[in-house]
């Protein structure tokens, strides 16, 4: 494990350097102790595959901790303790979500080049993709986009050479192992395969993203 | 009463300090790209520092005020005239119903602001009205603003208040805006992994701003940087003035309109206190990073935070 300064005002705990669920769950639980238990001066903690990056005020954490030299020791303190009592909290079940899908079997969308790059049909693809519970490692790059993997193997593919300039929203990529579902339209480099209907991003909602970092999501055919 | 925007500017959006609490689902912060002034003017005025501005670039918005309001300019100096009356930055300035708010020429910085005393009537998106461009939501309708749009203050005034009008900044406070800046960055995670030369290279050139330069980042043009063996990075959290080394060398700065998180090596982070500096640069202008480290930064930035108080006791005493 590792914290280090991300600027005068965050810093970062890095538990590993792997996509992996058990270090995903380390990050998304100490995300959520601290904003369960927050220390003067937290603005907010934003869980990433393996690590937590926690942002602070600065002037704030000077005030109420004065005995340390910097904010930044003052806060390494406090998340040290918090991930001290992490070790005993049990992990809480993922919620499960259903995701219906339009596959692209016929636009000029990237299906064709997956399938074609494997030595797969359309269908195998298709089936591949769907057999798999894929979790919601984090939340990044627009409002609501979910960064999930893990894709099988005999699917995975790179992200295009050139992104494109416009993604509709809705779209569902593969880049790697990972697949992720864009929220809104944006330029993308994922290949994409398929779009869902669900909105994944509804900016007036009290909770505005669809899915969380932590959420177990699985692919349907609609 | 209303403020009509009767020229729309090339990018004017209204911004507050940014949209915080809400990176962990992916929505990133936002707000004015230079902080400092914007936080100077609301004090001046008397308003919550995170009171919403219009963030104008060059050319700038025209602007018909249709009562009578107190408002003042801070940032970029954008040669201002009220009905062709220079208008001073750093101070409150009345103006009269049916003036009209127009600016001239680009003197100095790139990102001039606009507040009103008692703020605009908004409504607010994740507690804030920042305008999300991408997501087209907070602001003024999730957009920039156009011809003939209309915001309204929440205050207006029979006659102007006497007292405000003696507020002035002081210079020391003042940012040091310039063309070409010297601004200092604290090592980032990766600032280690960097070759020996290169370390040399990102402290000791000069780099230019490129035009693929916006509110989300600015584009570094320099002597190719790289690290000592090649990395693979998961995506992480990123933030307001991180410098990130892309594939082919070069870098980027995340500005106010950045992605929550990120894959490319951290290299450095601006130091808060000069993050306006850089706020106010554009394509062409030029950069040069100094190294300081992380205790020096929380420092200066809390000696800004003294200077502030300073600022908002002292107009405090002058309203009284």
């Amino acid at each position: 494990m590792r914290i280090f300064p991300l600027g005068d005002s965050a810093l970062t705990v890095e538990f590993g350097n792997a996509i992996s669920p058990e270090l995903n769950r380390k990050a998304i639980a100490l995300a959520d102790h601290i904003e369960k238990n927050p220390f003067p001066g937290l603005v907010e903690s934003v869980p990433a595959y393996a690590s937590t990056t926690i942002f602070f005020d600065l002037l704030k954490v000077r005030r109420s901790f004065a005995e340390y030299p910097t904010a930044f020791e003052a806060v390494k303190k406090c998340v040290r303790d918090l991930i001290a009592d992490l070790a005993v909290s049990p992990n809480i079940d993922p919620r499960l979500v259903e995701i219906p899908v339009a596959f692209d079997r016929k636009s000029d969308f990237d299906l064709g080049y997956i399938a074609e790059e494997h030595g797969l049909t359309i269908d195998e693809v298709i089936e591949i993709f769907k057999s798999k519970t894929y979790r919601v490692y984090m939340l990044g790059f627009l409002p609501g986009f979910s960064y999930m993997g893990e894709v099988d193997e005999r699917i995975a593919t790179p992200r295009k050479q050139t992104p494109r300039t416009l993604v509709p929203k809705g779209s569902i990529g593969i880049a790697g192992r990972q697949t992720g579902i864009y929220s809104l339209a944006s330029p993308g480099g994922w290949q994409i395969i398929g779009r869902t209907e669900v909105e994944m991003f509804t900016p007036d909602a009290a909770r505005p993203t669809y899915l969380q970092a932590g959420d177990e999501v699985r692919f349907v055919s609609v | 009463m209303s403020l009509t925007i009767e020229k729309p500017g090339i990018l004017t959006t209204i911004q507050d300090l940014g949209r915080t609490r809400y990176r962990r689902f992916g929505i990133n912060p936002g707000g004015v790209m230079d902080r400092t002034a914007v936080r100077s003017i609301n004090i001046l005025l008397g308003n919550d520092e995170n009171e919403a501005v219009l963030e104008m670039h060059f050319p700038a918005a025209q602007i018909q005020f249709g009562s009578d309001v107190i408002f003042a300019l801070g940032g970029a100096e954008f040669g201002a005239e009220l009905d062709g009356v220079p208008v001073e930055t750093w101070r409150p300035v009345f103006a009269a119903a049916n003036s009209r708010l127009s600016f001239g020429r680009k003197n100095s910085g790139s990102r001039t602001y606009l507040a009103v005393k008692g703020g605009f009537k908004l409504e607010h998106w994740l507690e804030s009205a920042s305008t999300n461009l991408a997501a087209v939501t907070g602001g003024f309708e999730g957009r920039k603003l156009m011809t003939g749009d209309r915001l309204e203050p929440r205050q207006s005034y029979e006659k102007p208040p006497r007292n405000i009008f003696h507020v002035r900044i002081s210079p020391s406070l003042l940012p040091l805006y310039s063309s070409f800046p010297t601004v200092r960055i604290i090592a980032g995670a990766e600032f280690e992994r960097l070759s020996a030369a290169s370390q040399v290279l990102l402290k000791d050139q000069d780099f230019l701003i490129s035009n693929a330069s916006d509110r989300m980042g600015f584009r570094l043009l320099g002597k190719p940087i790289s690290l000592a063996k090649p990395l693979e990075l998961l995506s992480s959290a990123v933030d307001f003035g991180t410098i990130q080394l892309l594939p082919d060398g070069q870098l980027t700065v995340l500005m106010a309109d950045h992605q929550t998180t990120g894959g490319y090596p951290r290299l450095a982070h601006v130091i808060s206190r000069d993050l306006p500096l850089l706020a106010q640069l554009c394509a062409n202008d030029k950069v040069a990073f100094h190294l300081v480290d992380a205790t020096h930064a929380e420092e200066l930035a809390l000696e800004f935070e003294r200077d502030l108080d300073l600022l908002r006791v002292g107009c405090q005493y002058n309203r009284r």
